[in-house]
């Protein structure tokens, strides 16, 4: 499944990444995306770019599942690369690109060597102080896994929605995709919706 | 066996001020330890089935399950009653098969390594013991359909309603699924077009225009089904 490049990319290991705890993997997230944001120059972009790598390989990431989770953002990356370059000249476009890359790799590092549950724990852990003001935080935990695994599902349904539309012959035309989709999109949000219920999630 | 009572359970759907009855008044006690269900597509099955855990309210009427009134003691009677669907894409909310087994044992197992020690039993009871960290996309229908049994029974209820389990399945992963129903210690309410399961039952009911037309035997039933069909 094509949706699959999206999400769910944890790869069960013993490096040193998949052992830290998971506070100082997304605080050390949030640090390198800080300094990627506030300190620009082309040598610093090469460091990041360098620093993500070496973090890529200690976590032994796949090449091939490296290829397919950035090959969106790659793309996303150049356009807006090609930007740069036509506004701002070539030396900027390549930093922007070099550090959008060192970002994402950064990020798929800690998707690649965090399970999700864990990742769930840690926000039950953090918020749990807001439960003596009111919020379930089991229910906020379980809002955020949602959303993230909602991702791949929709864009099989939304491949799925393309090919029917082909398959009738009605080409590509937004009418025939959109109304369909959106439905489906709806229908399978009830569907998971009854089967959080019948499992009993969000009964206490 | 538990018992699963229905008094008079009425289901109506308002539509433009038109009411539509998908369940005509149905009274049933049921404590059978396999219960089958057949009947023509929109005929009231599915919602026959969901009355049990409480997906559809009744709109008149009462049911009951082990005494407990379902629209009253919502959450008490999920924690009895699993639900499997006949999708299981739907059902499966996690990403990996592991971690999908530990989202329902959460309210039962705080303590995240005892909880994964307990969903790793699961899967392995259900043969899926390879499989507890791929993506639950990554799996064959057969394999998800049975992770979404695996996901439901893990927290051992005591009785098991499933719509239609196996209507996407090809044939040796219908008697994979179905050999497991048979061999479960629930109560097991099966909702099928699977004439051979439905056999297998040891009471059939035959869901027909909104009503239960016919409740007795398998042999029996399903005769009676086959005489609806020819008309």
């Amino acid at each position: 499944m094509r949706g699959r490049a999206l999400v769910g990319l944890y790869r069960p290991g013993h490096t040193v990444l998949h052992r830290l705890p998971i506070g100082a993997k997304l605080g050390g997230l949030a640090g390198f995306s800080l300094a990627v944001v506030l300190v620009r120059s082309a040598p610093a972009s090469a460091v990041y770019l360098g620093v993500a790598v070496a973090l890529a390989l200690l976590a032994r990431l796949w090449l091939p599942d490296v290829a397919r989770a950035t090959r969106a953002v790659v793309l996303v990356a150049c356009v807006a690369a090609g930007f740069q370059w036509w506004f701002y000249g070539g030396a900027k476009a390549v930093e922007t690109l070099v550090d959008l890359l060192a970002l994402t790799l950064a990020a798929l590092v800690v998707t690649s060597t965090t399970p999700v549950n864990g990742m769930l724990d840690a926000l039950i852990r953090w918020i749990g102080p807001l439960r003596h003001v009111g919020v379930d935080t089991q229910r906020v935990a379980l809002t955020f896994a949602l959303a993230i695994q909602a991702l791949p599902g929709t864009v099989a349904l939304a491949l799925e929605t393309r090919d029917a539309a082909q398959a009738r012959g009605l080409g590509r035309h937004p009418r025939a995709f959109l109304g369909p989709f959106v439905i489906r999109v709806v229908a399978r949000a009830h569907e998971t919706g009854d089967a959080l219920h019948a499992r009993g999630i969000g009964d206490d | 066996m538990p018992t699963v009572e229905l008094e008079a359970a009425t289901v109506a759907i308002e539509t433009a001020g038109v009411d539509h009855v998908v369940l005509e008044p149905t009274t049933l006690t049921l404590t059978e330890r396999r219960i089958g269900v057949i009947g023509a597509n929109g005929s009231g099955k599915s919602t026959l089935a969901r009355l049990v855990n409480g997906l559809v309210s009744p709109t008149s009427g009462r049911v009951l399950v082990d005494g407990l009134d379902v629209a009253r003691h919502g959450a008490q009677v999920r924690r009895r009653v699993a639900f499997a669907f006949t999708d299981p894409a739907a059902q499966l909310v996690m990403p990996t098969c592991v971690e999908d087994v530990e989202l329902s044992l959460r309210r039962h197992e705080t303590h995240p390594r005892r909880r994964r020690e307990r969903a790793l039993a699961v899967l392995e009871r259900y043969g899926l013991a390879g499989h507890a960290d791929v993506s639950v996309h990554a799996l064959s229908g057969g394999q998800r359909q049975l992770l979404a049994l695996a996901g439901v029974l893990a927290v051992e209820p005591t009785i098991l309603v499933a719509d239609e389990p196996t209507t996407l399945l090809d044939l040796a992963n219908t008697r994979r699924i179905a050999d497991l129903l048979f061999d479960l210690q629930q109560q097991v309410i099966l909702v099928t077009h699977d004439l051979e399961l439905a056999r297998r039952c040891d009471r059939v009911l035959v869901v027909h225009e909104a009503r239960v037309r016919f409740d007795g035997p398998p042999d029996a039933a399903i005769g009676d089904y086959l005489a609806a069909v020819a008309g």
